[in-house]
């Protein structure tokens, strides 16, 4: 499904808790501890509901977030919806700690992939306020209210902020990523010299760290499934463009690049360069491959 | 169920190593990964891999430093192993393209790091993790090895005879996270345990959300023993807001750091005054939280890490990233201003007990990378370390799970050969709630052997699946209780509080009672989220169980180890006690009840035998 979907807003709520239930008898003291554990739970649940509902009046300390919701197992969220989240501010707070805080203050079943929360994992690239980023790496105080929190656009779906990343990764493998030297240096401890000129063309392009945010943000990627994408022509670009690949490697390189879905499907329009969460400058690296497209082509002409 | 000669848990640089490796012997291996492998933590790795490439330098060299560093709590055969293979296994990821920095003739280039006697640091700018883990990622996609991606493995299929040592593993149960199928795996040739960091036990650490010890967790409660887990790194460098890592790489290339008088404290207090910035990691965290403690910090905090004086040019060329993680995290440019950094939990210098091979006591279990301890780190893991631990020791235990000749191990797992048992004075009754054998419902039950009997690998991965099956419908059924959210916080502030880089008896006591009490709680934890597909609440409401009993070992071992050795400190005991605590500590589970027990280090190296010195500055 698309991620364009109506908007219909809903207020989410924290269940009340109620006491909770032992199957076994519990010691007095155990027991005890329980029932004053199940009474500040429900208090603090209370407080929170309340405290959310003030700050929803517009304190400065709140973030209002409007997060995407979607889930095809569960009736109720099958409808796409969005739903308001109040979450008390700090300074330094980022767009994926508020979904964090959301999830396991107020609705555990709040989804959305995560993991290393320092930009090189890769996992979280959402659309926030209508452009691809790195919740972990977004500051809300960059943001204007409400912060409107979706799943990259042109992916499917499966779960709230969840997107089916297969034919990413497909696009990815496609274009053999992976070194193939023509010749190794004798002796398992010699190195392949490379310049440090070299290392440095190459360096941005294996910053990538497979979020797919470019693919996202790219009109033609959205326009036919085909097209390899900024990310997976950046990927061939690290390879194309190092020294201690061969000649032969590279001309096998170009020839899957300038296919139909290579790089003449690009037009330039450096949405994946602008949203680039580190700052790959892909549409150049596609461009700078036409080029060499051509140059080795011209050679047969 | 899916069938492979060879399964391996996790995806990080461990796991695709040990694949390859696998695949390199001839056996069809899979990865099972709760995440994408390129979303592996080790893609978080900054300074870099050590291994003894130049001239004036030696393996020899790096396992002396090694074992020093360690405080003399390493065993010889592994590290020496680690030291003699890791050159060849840099030079192959030099040989798959792995981006690293070079030096003018074309050669990679290696930098000083803490503890090192040569400047043997081999690193790619300060992203060398990720370009490591992109590296054999590229190289497997090349090999074309199964991955079996956001599957969440939550249970070893192991056999139940009564020793350990008599157990044999069969296999895996996971559960697919988009579609909620739960499904088992099974391994002919063997299970290699990949699954890195346990950082989440804490609540201020470097280590990814993913990093909860499930694989630790999972060996110990099948019977395998997990080794030396009181040694928990604190990285001295981090975030204050996010624990986010600023790599050791910056004091490497002359980063200083500062109190808030100003002063440059490392040698105006003589924390380390011939080594300064660069004295072990434990020394600097240490140093660092003194100088908070006694009301020398920034905002009671942090200290200041300065790297300005290194000049713009240098800093982009080798500590690019660095600025980036300063600036998006803490809004701090590190060329304009010092950095903001305090301790945080970093590493896991003890895990899963294994041999220099990899191979754990039960049969056909294998575990490498931070998830494993052969060991290499003893009681302080060297900056630089950990990445060629990964690959070789992954390598290791890839191969011969494939069936390839090693040799024979020098170090012996399980309750084998001269073993001490251990006693602790614990304020609580450490283990599950539910006694063994008694009435335990599913949620709360940690056992994981399978029942025997007749029947194949097959049928034992069977039960293990149905098992399994039964403690996630537990889960789901209830409709309501605690949320493990709560638990998991309330465990991860205690022990960031009690077991933290300074240790005292009435905290570590303190730590146990409210880990017992959380044991109390989980028993009532329930999944709110109803739903099958990608259901989070539920995966961590798995791992949150994993992060109690790995808490717990912790604790206990910290408890029980009344000395101050490397990145344990304990303020009753200032002395580093060498006559009686030479020796690793053991946990064994034992059916829900840890049984502590000690083995004594191994000094004794191939050609020489390791003398403790005492460690001086």
């Amino acid at each position: 499904m698309s991620t364009q979907v109506p908007e219909t807003e809903t207020e989410t709520e924290t269940e009340a808790e109620t006491e909770v239930e032992h199957d076994e008898p519990l010691a007095p003291a155990q027991e005890e501890r329980m029932r004053k554990k199940a009474e500040a739970r429900a208090d603090r649940e209370e407080r929170a509901r309340r405290e959310a509902a003030e700050r929803a009046e517009g304190d400065d300390d709140t973030y209002h977030l409007k997060v995407f919701r979607f889930d095809p197992e569960v009736e109720g969220k099958q409808e796409p919806r969005f739903d308001d989240f109040h979450v008390p501010y700090e300074k330094g707070m980022t767009v994926l700690d508020a979904l964090i805080y959301a999830r396991d203050t107020f609705d555990s079943s709040l989804t959305f992939r995560h993991s290393c929360r320092q930009a090189i994992c890769g996992s979280d690239a959402l659309f926030v306020n209508g452009r691809q980023r790195l919740g972990c790496k977004t500051q809300l105080s960059d943001l204007d209210q409400p912060v409107r929190v979706e799943p990259l656009p042109h992916a499917e779906v499966e779960k709230d902020l969840v997107v089916d990343m297969d034919h990413f990764y497909d696009q990815m493998e496609a274009v053999e990523p992976y070194f193939d030297a023509d010749e190794l240096p004798d002796g398992e401890l010699e190195e392949q010299r490379q310049t440090r000129e070299n290392r440095e063309k190459v360096k941005m392009s294996t910053r990538c760290i497979w979020c797919g945010a470019c693919m996202s943000s790219c009109n033609i990627a959205a326009g036919t499934n085909e097209y390899l994408g900024p990310a997976a022509i950046n990927k061939a670009y690290r390879f194309a463009m190092d020294e201690r690949e061969g000649e032969d490697r590279k001309q096998h390189r170009l020839n899957i690049l300038e296919q139909e879905n290579g790089v003449w499907r690009c037009q330039t329009q450096f949405s994946c360069t602008e949203v680039c969460p580190k700052d790959i400058p892909l549409t150049e690296h596609i461009q700078e491959l036409k080029r060499e497209a051509v140059k080795s082509n011209l050679k047969f002409w | 169920m899916y069938e492979h000669d060879v399964i391996v848990v996790g995806a990080g640089g461990a796991g695709l190593r040990a694949a390859i490796a696998a695949q390199e012997e001839g056996a069809d291996v899979a990865i099972v990964s709760k995440l994408h492998p390129v979303r592996s933590h080790t893609g978080a790795a900054e300074g870099g891999i050590n291994a003894a490439l130049r001239e004036g330098d030696s393996w020899e060299d790096h396992a002396y430093d090694t074992m020093k560093g360690s405080d003399y709590l390493g065993d010889a055969p592994a590290i020496e192993t680690l030291c003699k293979d890791s050159p060849k296994e840099v030079i192959q990821l030099e040989h798959w393209g792995m981006a690293f920095s070079r030096e003018e003739d074309g050669r990679v280039s290696q930098r000083p790091f803490g503890g090192l006697s040569f400047p043997r640091t081999t690193y790619a700018g300060a992203e060398t993790g990720h370009q490591l883990l992109h590296t054999m990622y590229e190289q497997l996609v090349k090999r074309g090895i199964t991955v079996y991606d956001e599957w969440y493995v939550s249970d070893l299929a192991v056999t139940d005879e009564e020793r350990p040592e008599d157990r044999t593993c069969h296999g895996v149960v996971a559960y697919d996270i988009q579609s909620g199928e739960l499904s088992g795996f099974r391994a002919t040739e063997g299970v290699i345990l990949a699954t890195g960091g346990l950082g989440q036990v804490f609540d201020h650490t470097t280590n990814a959300v993913a990093n909860t010890g499930d694989g630790v967790a999972m060996a110990y409660r099948a019977g395998v023993p997990i080794e030396d887990m009181e040694f928990i790194q604190f990285h001295p460098t981090s975030l204050p807001s996010t624990g986010v890592l600023i790599s050791e790489g910056v004091r490497g290339e002359g980063g200083i750091l500062y109190n808030a008088e100003g002063e440059r404290f490392m040698f105006e207090y003589g924390y380390a005054s011939n080594d300064g910035e660069l004295a072990s990691r434990d020394v600097v965290a240490r140093a660092e939280l003194s100088e908070v403690n006694e009301g020398r910090g920034i905002d009671d905090e942090y200290v200041h890490l300065d790297m300005r004086h290194l000049g713009e040019e240098r800093i982009i060329d080798r500590l690019e990233n660095i600025l980036h993680l300063a600036k998006d995290f803490e809004g701090v440019d590190g060329l304009e201003e010092p950095m903001p950094v305090k301790p945080g939990q970093h590493y896991a210098m003890g895990g899963i007990e294994t041999d220099e091979n990899g191979e754990t006591c039960v049969g056909g279990l294998y575990a490498a990378g931070e998830c494993a301890c052969a060991s290499v780190h003893g009681s302080n893991r060297l900056g630089g370390n950990a990445l060629p631990e990964l690959i070789v020791f992954g390598k290791r235990a890839g191969a011969h799970a494939a069936g390839k000749d090693l040799g024979t191990a020098e170090i012996e797992t399980g309750q084998r050969g001269e073993y001490e048992v251990g006693e602790v004075d614990t304020p609580v009754q450490p283990g599950e709630v539910e006694p063994a054998g008694g009435e335990s419902d599913a949620v709360a039950d940690g056992g994981v052997a399978a029942e025997t009997g007749s029947g194949d690998g097959h049928d034992i991965v069977e039960r293990a699946v149905t098992r399994e099956r039964e403690r996630v419908q537990s889960l789901m059924e209830k409709d309501e209780g605690v949320q493990h959210a709560e638990i998991r916080s309330d465990v991860q502030e205690s022990m960031t509080r009690y077991v933290n880089v300074f240790r005292e008896e009435e905290g570590l006591k303190r730590a146990l009672e409210d880990i017992a009490e959380a044991r109390e709680r989980y028993r009532d934890v329930f999944v709110k989220d109803p739903s099958r597909t990608f259901n989070t609440d539920l995966i961590q409401t798995l791992e949150t169980r994993n992060i109690l009993d790995l808490a717990e070992a912790i604790t206990l071992g910290a408890l029980a180890r009344d000395e101050f050795r490397g990145a344990h400190w304990r303020a009753e005991h200032q002395e580093r006690r060498d006559d009686e605590w030479l020796k690793h500590t053991m946990l064994s589970w034992n059916d829900g009840s840890p049984e502590l027990w000690y083995r004594p280090v191994i000094l004794e190296g191939e050609d020489k035998e390791y003398e403790p010195k005492i460690r001086s500055y």
